[in-house]
């Protein structure tokens, strides 16, 4: 008799658990072929919502976290995606890619994480500041997360648009709501277990799959989302909706598998500016030299 | 009813509870489908039943005056909303709360008896109580020996409710059971009649202070209690679950409890309450979701 495959049910990350959507939706994902592929939560807005409630609800022992240990946990994620190559590069062939764009765009993810791991520690001097003042205050400019971020993960990418939208965002302290590419789900549910398996708290990376246009304007009017990062053509889309809190919305464009589309002003766009003006004492008659 | 008579009924009717059935019925009204009319109004009703609490051994007179204030101004962007039941605090902050709410018709509740262990002698639980009356609390929330609970001292624990209800005077007393160190539903039910036999108007499941507070199963025998005792002598005894009830959507599952077991004629702050610091917030974002269809944040509203 011969043995019947174990499929894998693609379920949605929320609060460091993998539960089905609340609305018990699906949709089927088919490959070039229009063969079926896998049964993917159709999420709703309450989904977001509940994502959006894990994601705030883990923001602050993230972004306390040391940039040093946020770095640390983000290299483990690059460990445990390299151990799951194989894995990743079948199922990105599955979906539409050729053996060896799938070998380079794995590589190039595991890359790419291990780069904003490095950053984690070296934003914060090079984007922070001590400015000129006209009066005898230490006036200095510092970086501070956002807080929850939305991202609308790249439509025509299954893993790298994904990775590299995400990455800087965590690197800098925020947590993440990501709605993952519609019709190429399948990595964002196995990138979420990898995360899963690595060191990043419950909470602070959430994946929802399903129609980005269903969740995508809920996620921008949810008064307790902070940003949205997306490319160009998903964040035209709800401008009108993210207008009630002042959300901040960054569009990137970029040809994700360029090994140069990353960079530093990825992760301090994604920051907020403080600026501290501190009161100083002129001593023994000498002016402050800042 | 005398002591001895109701102590001989408790230990003869108070009913064993059927943990299992006490689950599969408490999940039922979990599911009940509450339309978008009923539950504004179950919202609005859940936030005129809280007894907005602060019971910390940080408490300024600062912290009491800003949540009094919060206690008759719950948000004052949405129009029409209720304030809630009463404010609930230690008998040192009392006359500051009183004199905080002296124009409005909110409730001052105390704790007493040595809250939250209730562990004193008697003379310093009456002393407590009788000090937190004359500064103006109009509800006392007294704990009860749970340890004298447990070594099989019901008589004793029935004596000190009908003692502190004394010194009560008009204020209305609520008895805590703390059922968390209770150990099982049975001792629930025990727990609860004893307390309404000796002259509890309302039973509280917990003081907030201990791990599992008031689980919709230890509410829903304790509802059932006072149910039992309201079909054989027609008396009201109210009802007030404390501790872990935190969400908008919790909250309406405990209202549908309660006109499930009780009836509407519960269905007031007279005769129910949610004993909480955090659900108010939760409830006003529910009440703004409602009517402008978008998520809120906890940015947006006052911490106390």
């Amino acid at each position: 008799m011969s043995r019947l495959e174990i499929l894998k049910t693609y379920k949605i990350y929320i609060g460091g658990q993998f539960p089905r959507t609340e609305s018990g939706r699906y949709y089927v994902v088919n490959d070039q072929q229009d063969q079926p592929l896998a049964n993917v939560c159709l999420s709703s807005r309450k989904d977001v919502r509940n994502a959006v409630v894990a994601a705030r609800k883990a923001f602050g022992s993230w972004s306390e976290k040391t940039a040093f240990n946020r770095s640390q946990v983000l290299y483990r994620i690059a460990e445990m995606l390299e151990g799951r190559r194989d894995q990743f590069i079948q199922e990105l062939t599955k979906q539409g890619s050729s053996p060896s764009t799938a070998i380079q765009e794995i590589d190039l993810a595991i890359d790419r994480i291990v780069y904003y791991a490095g950053w984690c520690d070296k934003y914060q001097q090079i984007g922070s500041s001590v400015n000129p003042v006209a009066s005898s205050h230490f006036n200095f400019s510092v970086l501070e997360p956002m807080g929850v971020v939305g991202i609308i993960a790249p439509q025509n990418s299954s893993l790298i648009g994904l990775v590299s939208l995400l990455m800087p965002v965590l690197a800098g302290g925020n947590t993440a709501v990501i709605l993952a590419s519609e019709n190429l789900p399948l990595c964002a549910i196995t990138f979420a277990e990898v995360l899963h398996s690595s060191d990043v708290p419950g909470g602070v990376v959430n994946v929802l799959t399903g129609k980005t246009t269903e969740m995508d304007t809920t996620l921008a009017a949810h008064m307790d989302v902070n940003a949205l990062v997306g490319e160009q053509q998903s964040l035209g889309c709800v401008q009108v909706e993210s207008v009630e809190n002042l959300k901040r919305l960054f569009s990137f464009d970029a040809d994700w598998m360029n090994s140069n589309a990353q960079g530093l002003h990825f992760i301090t766009d994604i920051q907020e500016v403080k600026t501290t003006w501190h009161p100083i004492e002129n001593i023994g008659g000498a002016s402050s030299s800042y | 009813m005398n002591k001895s008579l109701a102590l001989e009924k408790i230990r003869a009717f108070s009913p064993q509870i059927d943990k299992v059935g006490v689950e599969e019925r408490v999940a039922r009204f979990q599911t009940r489908s509450i339309k978008n009319e009923s539950k504004m109004q179950g919202l609005k009703l859940a936030l005129s039943m809280i007894d907005l609490t602060t019971l910390e051994g940080k408490d300024t007179p600062g912290k009491v005056k800003q949540m009094c204030y919060k206690a008759a101004h719950l948000h004052d962007a949405y129009p029409d909303l209720p304030t809630v039941a009463a404010v609930c605090v230690y008998p040192s902050m009392v006359r500051i709360a009183a004199q905080a709410l002296k124009e409005t018709q909110i409730q001052i509740a105390s704790v007493s008896t040595a809250f939250p262990s209730g562990q004193a002698p008697l003379d310093v639980k009456i002393r407590d109580t009788e000090f937190a009356v004359a500064e103006g609390a109009t509800e006392i929330d007294m704990v009860i020996s749970r340890g004298k609970f447990l070594s099989g001292e019901y008589s004793y624990v029935f004596d000190e409710i009908a003692k502190i209800k004394e010194c009560c005077g008009k204020a209305r007393l609520k008895v805590i059971l703390e059922t968390g160190e209770l150990a099982t539903l049975d001792n629930v039910r025990k727990a609860s009649d004893i307390a309404i036999y000796a002259g509890a108007d309302f039973i509280k499941t917990s003081t907030g202070k201990i791990q599992p507070a008031a689980t919709m199963q230890v509410t829903y025998v304790m509802l059932q209690a006072i149910k039992d005792y309201f079909d054989s002598t027609g008396k009201m005894i109210g009802m007030k679950p404390a501790g872990g009830i935190s969400t908008a959507k919790l909250a309406l599952h405990n209202l549908v409890m309660v006109n499930e077991i009780l009836g509407p004629t519960w269905l007031t702050n007279e005769w129910f309450r949610f004993g909480a610091s955090s659900l108010a917030n939760d409830v006003l974002m529910q009440i703004g979701k409602s009517q402008t269809g978008i998520y809120q944040s906890a940015d947006y509203f006052t911490i106390d």
